[in-house]
């Protein structure tokens, strides 16, 4: 039997074939993984609907105003944005301590309203203030009950905590104040 | 004479690159896997603001994305210089969302529909009013589960 052997393929290019995908690969990707701060909006009121708001308490409101300056009124008092996380969580926390913050964190709400003017910049900031307040109540009380935070939770627990401090942040219907 | 000629010595021996495609392929696969191509091309400035209680999204296909900011500089002389609304590929007004978002809906299987979330990609300088008006739209449009896409700041 004659045996020819098959000439061997060179395969030395074949790097620079790899090469050249990879380096299409590495110019095509993007790499970032989308973040963000997630919301949920509320319905649609009906038109004939009037909300009832007189059933709450003011001193359950946390009223935290944002004008077209970027300035920010909380309970009527200029604040700086450094100090609204303490604020906030000073009158979640209040459990009926001081008379004109909140009886309990159940019943205590956090009214955001803001104007056309006022800078998407300005108001993520607010937003995340005041997640943070929440977050961090939270995870005060998940470390004093389970010895963990409270994003390592899961199922029952979880919901125990989130029914302790229940985040409810309301934003008022717009309305046109000061322009753009 | 070849008998003449000086050994090669000393030298450390030529490394061997037989192995050099198979690292190479094992590069490319990782990024072919990791890739995801670009789906639109931005006509908006983009810088987006910082914040520190995020979360990520877990699936980007069930994200419909609504850019906004002022028009890039090349599109500054037909479109000016105020922020506006950016979505696929060209600029809409506020009251075009609806229909982008029905849209999205329609494309999506029936058991992720629940789970569809809308990106607000907002440039830094944006002002609140467009933003409402967006908000606004959406909830029109049934769409409640948003999400301000911000990038990642450490305390």
């Amino acid at each position: 039997m004659s045996r020819r052997t098959l000439p061997e393929i060179n395969a030395g290019s074949m790097a620079d074939i790899a090469f050249l995908l990879l380096i299409f690969f590495l110019v095509t990707t993007t790499m970032d993984v989308d973040t963000g701060l997630v919301r949920k909006l509320p319905a649609m009121p009906e038109e004939e609907e009037i909300i009832d708001d007189s059933q709450i308490k003011s001193k359950n409101i946390y009223v935290v105003l944002v004008n077209a300056k970027d300035q920010l009124l909380v309970e009527e008092e200029l604040m700086d944005v450094s100090q609204l996380r303490e604020g906030t969580k000073a009158f979640l926390d209040n459990w009926g301590k001081n008379p004109k913050l909140s009886d309990n964190p159940q019943k205590a709400i956090v009214s955001l309203q803001n104007d056309r003017g006022t800078s998407y910049e300005m108001y993520i900031k607010v937003q995340n203030e005041l997640s943070a307040a929440y977050r961090e109540l939270r995870d005060r009380e998940a470390q004093k009950k389970f010895g963990a935070y409270y994003a390592e939770l899961e199922g029952e627990n979880k919901k125990e905590i989130r029914k302790m401090y229940p985040s409810k942040i309301s934003e008022a219907e717009p309305k046109k104040v000061g322009g753009n | 004479m070849s008998r003449f000629k000086k050994k090669k010595g000393g030298g450390t021996p030529a490394m061997s690159t037989a192995s050099l495609p198979d690292i190479v392929f094992m590069l490319l696969f990782f990024f072919m896997v990791t890739t995801v191509m670009r789906e639109t091309t931005l006509i908006v400035e983009n810088s987006l603001p910082k914040a520190s209680e995020i979360k990520k999204i877990e699936d980007k296909s069930l994200c419909s994305y609504i850019y906004v900011g002022a028009p890039v500089s090349g599109m500054k002389t037909k479109f000016g210089t105020e922020p506006r609304i950016q979505l696929n590929d060209s600029f809409k007004l506020a009251s075009d969302i609806q229909e982008f978002v029905a849209a999205k809906r329609e494309a999506t299987a029936e058991e992720k529909k629940p789970q569809l979330i809308t990106c607000i990609k907002a440039d830094v300088d944006a002002k609140m009013g467009l933003i409402t008006d967006i908000k606004q739209e959406l909830r029109k449009a049934q769409a409640f589960k948003i999400n301000y896409a911000t990038y990642e700041s450490f305390e």
